[in-house]
């Protein structure tokens, strides 16, 4: 049997079932594996073993006792920084938040505790989730379990890294313009973004609120279906939750993709920047899609590409200015003294917030303040219309859109921290799905035969397909056979 | 248009940053930069074109005017920096924008 | 000279609505409390905390519109309003900008001078702020050197009424402000206690020399904590600018705080920095499209105005412009005097001088709200109605309310167990009438020699002998008949 930090959540839940494996053991089998590869991986901020062990005792009592709360009862998960744990810290990756300990938990943190799914560490994260690369956490960079001196991208580079090294088996990720599917294209794993609304933001510290929308980040597609029928579904607390019950998306994942028509985005395969080797991997996942039946062909998204970027880089730092001007050392957090409140919070804020999270809250102040509103701010809303519109006209003829994920494999710690525009252009592929809504899955394709490191491929569906998007890449998925495989594991 | 030094200090004033010296010089040379890439978009033609605050289209999303459960004082002032006569205590208060 | 300026008045003005829950949490909504005990995770502004609109405050806000001949937007939002002040958890205020929910409106103000229509440019929608107390120094925030911050009221719904400059006196912003308040309180949506808070007035005041088309500098007027003191504030800082504009000096623009005991304003210490708000849609609410059906609802249900309330009382009752003003201040002393009048069945007028006069005078002294008054509108009608029947002397009476009042008892047991009912029995009274003439002989000569004034003491005798209790009126015709040939 492979080791058990290999398995992923249906495995051990089956697993569980069979009585092969107790919820104490997966929990300290999971333990044990983070002893081992955390200290190079650095995926854990603050690490849970006595929740955990805890969680999985109860789980244990409630399987002999027969009173399972979910088919997932025991199977341990992970949470980015980002979700609120009532009495365990939360910081969002940040200095202003070093030591929180919120009162609360986040609706996505109550649902899979009431679905019985222990609590196993927060999760490393680019402070406030900006950032791609992981290398804005306040407290440390994570590495890419493929190869330590590579980043796992981000910003939920800590979810990803500790789902590829084997630490949890699956974690929550968020994903803004991209920070669950770039990490996940990075270290080899699924990530996948919902239609915003369908997983409720009550908890999740806001990056930029009309973006930001929580995922599963897991090894495979299946567990990805799982946990966002465990979590998803309307939230009475989050106002932009759409109604309705959790999707059923387990169902019919496995009916095969006979006549799905796939769009190719031209644009995205013309870009400046497109690494040969993640161009040559997702290529061949273009002809493995069509040898499984799907009907390939072309759509166009310029806008998406040429300014999808600028919108975003506006919309998000603007609402960001906004949602992080409650640290200022009143009611929580870092405070540093001053003369008088101006300058405490002034004070603050300076020595709580790192360099991306100051450059963005003064380009979303600045974007927003008198005189740049129509410019910059409102304009931006009005490009997010354009692509909207540019989606739907898409999917007039297509089901799935199809795109690699990143324009490159993992890049080396550093390498883009100098230059704020470079670092943001890593979400050239991933920025327009948030903007219109629309959800969208990262899924492994193989290696890049340029550096034998993961590259993803990208399906964007309408909103509310999810089931659609992720029965292509479970079929994808399957017939690959990377992510069940030895070859999909990082040599770790 | 690039951003100057005078946007930078009134900018990181409403922002309630502190900046150093250092600081406010990269800022404004990183600030210009982004918002160069950015001031792409102002050859889109967007004439008649909507803005779009939110990705997906809801209304009216309210709730009833019930009451539910307060945080205890303790759990309230559990995070303060600073609390006197369970509240939370700031420095002076001066008026400015 | 005082002719050649004139004056021009906007006023805004905050109502906190007496929802159960607050704005955009479950916390209650209450005066006062042990601080910070009424918070959660939104109202504090933690972090990952979202709003929700409550649906109530929603539905008072149109109520308000409608009251005030306001159009109901069909489509309306919510903006982040930024700015850091301590008492403002997320340090913006989810206010409403460019789509407030009811717009263009007025109000028909009854002045002396006739009535006057004071436009409405919109009602909207928002949260109000936490409440910080300044330590150290004389208590004002100016030298205080730190604050205290209590989150009990923050996010306690707010509805902000914005009037076009249609007010020309501090007389004329009085009795706008009075009458939206009656307004405000018929409609129930608000407790509208200036002294608490709950109804805030800030002024907008500019003074030119008339037939200048230019309007003067705008000061804003703020902290005015009671009808009284709008007027004095605005009267004081009418005057002011008149006084400097006769100087030759320009009023600058600014905002000025008045205070209450030296009743004038003087100038807020705030930096020379225009505010830059930054203003965009709130993202964690979506847009509000009140449906014509609910608009609809919500009017059908709308209660008498003070207006409508006014025109009746005057028709119905028959009652002088001042009764009326007074009985129809509030929606509670309007019920009240209607259900005494219900319960007496006679003259109104006569109710009306019990509750206008004696009533209020006690509810005055005693510093209580009608509502809270032991005194019941059934009571009162008792009362009068045992005066009527002569029972009781009106004197007596005032005795009883004052009695009524105290203890909450019932007229009639009060009579009854002070030994106040009159004795008018003329057998009962015979013995005490013999008495009297027998004990002061020389003035029961008089009478008899014709001097009817004395007639007055042998009936105070005749009232001694009985405890107060004999009718004058039986006492003086059996006098009469005894003495007088
Ligand atoms: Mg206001
Ligand atoms: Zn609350």
């Amino acid at each position: 049997m492979t080791e058990l930090h290999w398995l992923g959540a249906t495995e051990l839940a089956s697993a569980l079932d069979a009585g092969e494996v107790s919820a104490q053991e997966v929990a300290g089998a999971l333990l044990q594996r983070a002893d081992e590869v955390d200290p190079s991986v650095r995926a854990v901020l603050t690490r849970t073993d006595e929740r955990l062990l805890e969680d999985a005792r109860a789980a244990d009592r409630r399987r002999a006792a027969g009173a399972l709360r979910s088919p997932y009862d025991g199977v341990p998960v992970g949470y980015k920084d980002i979700f609120v744990t009532r009495g365990t810290v939360t910081t969002a990756g940040s200095r202003i938040l070093e030591g929180y300990v919120p009162p609360y938990d986040a609706t996505v943190v109550q649902r899979c505790s009431a679905a019985g799914l222990p609590l196993a560490h927060k999760l490393n994260m680019d402070e406030f989730a900006m950032g791609s690369s992981t290398e804005n956490s306040a407290f440390m960079a994570t590495r890419n379990p493929w190869d330590l001196e590579r980043v796992p991208g981000g910003s939920s580079g800590g979810s990803a890294a500790a789902v590829a090294a084997g630490i949890v088996p699956w974690a929550w990720g968020t994903d803004t313009g991209g920070s669950i599917r770039q990490p996940a294209s990075l270290v080899g794993i699924v990530g996948v973004k919902p239609t915003y609304g369908v997983v409720s933001r009550y908890g999740m510290i806001a990056f930029a609120s009309s973006l930001d929308q929580a995922g599963p980040l897991t090894r495979n597609v299946r567990d990805a279906a799982a946990l966002l029928e465990i979590a998803g579904g309307h939230d009475p607390r989050d106002a932009t939750s759409i109604p309705g019950p959790a999707p059923r998306l387990l169902d019919g994942i496995d009916a095969g993709i006979e006549g799905l028509r796939v769009g190719i985005v031209a644009e995205f395969m013309q870009a400046e920047g497109l690494a040969h080797g993640v161009r040559a991997r997702v290529e061949d996942a273009y002809r493995r899609l069509e040898k499984l039946g799907a009907e390939l062909g072309e759509v166009h998204l310029p806008i998406s590409l040429e300014h999808g970027i600028s919108a975003y880089y506006l919309i998000a730092p603007a609402e960001a200015s906004a949602n992080l001007a409650r640290y200022d050392g009143v009611r929580y957090g870092l405070r540093v003294d001053g003369e008088d409140v101006v300058a405490m919070t002034s004070r603050t804020r300076a020595a709580g917030f790192g360099a991306e999270v100051k450059r963005r809250v003064m380009l979303g102040t600045y974007s927003l303040s008198a005189g740049y509103y129509d410019a910059y701010y409102g304009r931006a809303l009005r490009v997010r219309t354009l692509i909207k519109q540019e989606f739907a006209r898409a999917f007039e003829h297509v089901d799935v859109i199809a795109s690699p994920t990143s324009p490159t494999t993992a890049f080396r710690l550093g390498e883009r921290t100098a230059d704020p525009l470079a670092m943001y252009l890593s979400d050239l592929f991933t920025v327009a799905a948030p903007l219109a809504g629309l959800p969208a899955i990262s899924v492994p394709c193989g290696l890049s035969p340029d550096d034998s490191l993961p590259v993803g491929l990208q399906l964007i569906a309408p909103a509310l397909q999810e089931s659609t998007m992720l029965r292509t890449a479970y079929a994808f998925e399957q017939d690959l056979g990377f992510a069940a495989s030895p070859e999909g594991r990082p040599p770790l | 248009m690039p951003i100057d030094r005078a946007a930078v200090d009134h900018v990181a004033r409403l922002a309630r940053i502190a900046l150093t010296e250092e600081e406010r010089e990269r800022m404004q040379a990183e600030l210009s930069v982004i918002l160069a890439h950015a001031e792409r978009i102002a050859a889109l033609d967007l004439d008649g074109v909507e803005p779009s605050a939110h990705a997906i289209e809801l209304t009216d999303v309210m709730r009833p005017d019930e009451v539910g459960e307060c945080l205890s004082r303790d759990e309230a002032l559990a995070n303060a920096p600073a609390v006197e006569d369970g509240r939370f205590a700031v420095p002076r208060i001066i008026e400015d924008a | 000279m005082s002719d050649a300026f004139e004056t021009t008045i906007g006023l805004e003005i905050h109502v906190e609505l007496a929802t159960a829950s607050k704005m955009f949490c479950s916390c209650p909504v209450a005066f006062g409390g042990e601080p910070n005990t009424r918070t959660c995770p939104v109202c504090l502004g933690l972090p990952g905390a979202l709003p929700v609109p409550n649906r109530k405050a929603v539905e008072y806000t149109i109520r308000i519109g409608l009251a005030l001949n306001c159009r109901i937007a069909e489509r309306a939002g919510f903006h982040r309003k930024n700015y850091f002040y301590p008492d403002m958890p997320k340090n913006y205020q989810i206010s409403q900008y460019d789509e407030p929910l009811c717009v263009r409106g007025h109000v028909d103000v009854p002045t002396e001078d006739g009535v006057l229509r004071v436009g409405i440019t919109r009602v909207h929608l928002e949260e109000d702020t936490g409440k910080s107390v300044h330590v150290g120094g004389s208590g004002r925030i100016a030298d205080s050197d730190r604050s205290l911050e209590d989150f009990n009221r923050a996010g306690t719904p707010l509805v902000e009424i914005v009037s076009e400059p249609d007010i020309h006196s501090a007389e004329q912003a009085r009795a706008f402000v009075s009458e939206l308040r009656a307004i405000l309180a018929s409609l129930g949506v608000s407790d509208v206690r200036m002294e608490e808070g709950s109804l805030r007035v800030d002024a907008n005041v500019s003074v030119r020399p008339v037939g200048e088309g230019e309007h003067g500098a705008k000061v804003e007027v703020k902290n005015m904590n009671s009808i009284r003191s709008v007027g004095r504030a605005l009267q004081y800082e009418e005057a002011r600018q008149r006084d400097a504009l006769r100087r030759g000096e320009m009023p600058t623009q600014e905002t000025r705080h008045f205070d209450e005991r030296t009743g004038r304003t003087s100038a807020m210490r705030t930096k020379e920095f225009a505010f830059d708000y930054r203003y965009f849609p709130e993202p964690d609410l979506v847009p509000l499209t009140p449906s014509r059906a609910w608009v609809e609802e919500i009017a059908a249900r709308l209660p008498e105005l003070p207006a409508a309330r006014r025109a009746r009382f005057a028709a119905d009752y028959a009652l002088p412009a001042a009764d009326v003003a007074v009985l129809t201040a509030s929606p509670e002393v309007a019920r009240w005097f209607e259900e005494a009048v219900a319960a007496y069945g006679g003259e109104p007028k006569r109710i009306a001088n019990w509750v206008t006069g004696d009533l209020f005078g006690l509810l005055n002294d005693a510093g209580v709200e009608l509502t809270e008054a032991k005194v019941t509108p059934a009571g009162l009608a008792a009362l009068v109605r045992l005066v009527d029947a002569g029972r009781i002397s009106g004197k007596q009476a005032k005795g009883v309310l004052q009695a009524m009042f105290d203890s909450g008892a019932e007229p009639e047991a009060i009579v009854a167990e002070r030994g106040l009912e009159q004795v008018s029995d003329e057998a009962a009274l015979q013995g005490a009438v013999d008495e009297a003439i027998a004990a002061n002989p020389d003035a029961a000569d008089k009478v008899r020699a014709g001097n009817l004034n004395t007639i007055g003491f042998l009936v105070g005798q005749v009232m001694r002998r009985t405890g107060g209790r004999a009718d004058p009126r039986v006492v003086n015709e059996l006098l009469r008949r005894k003495l007088v040939p």
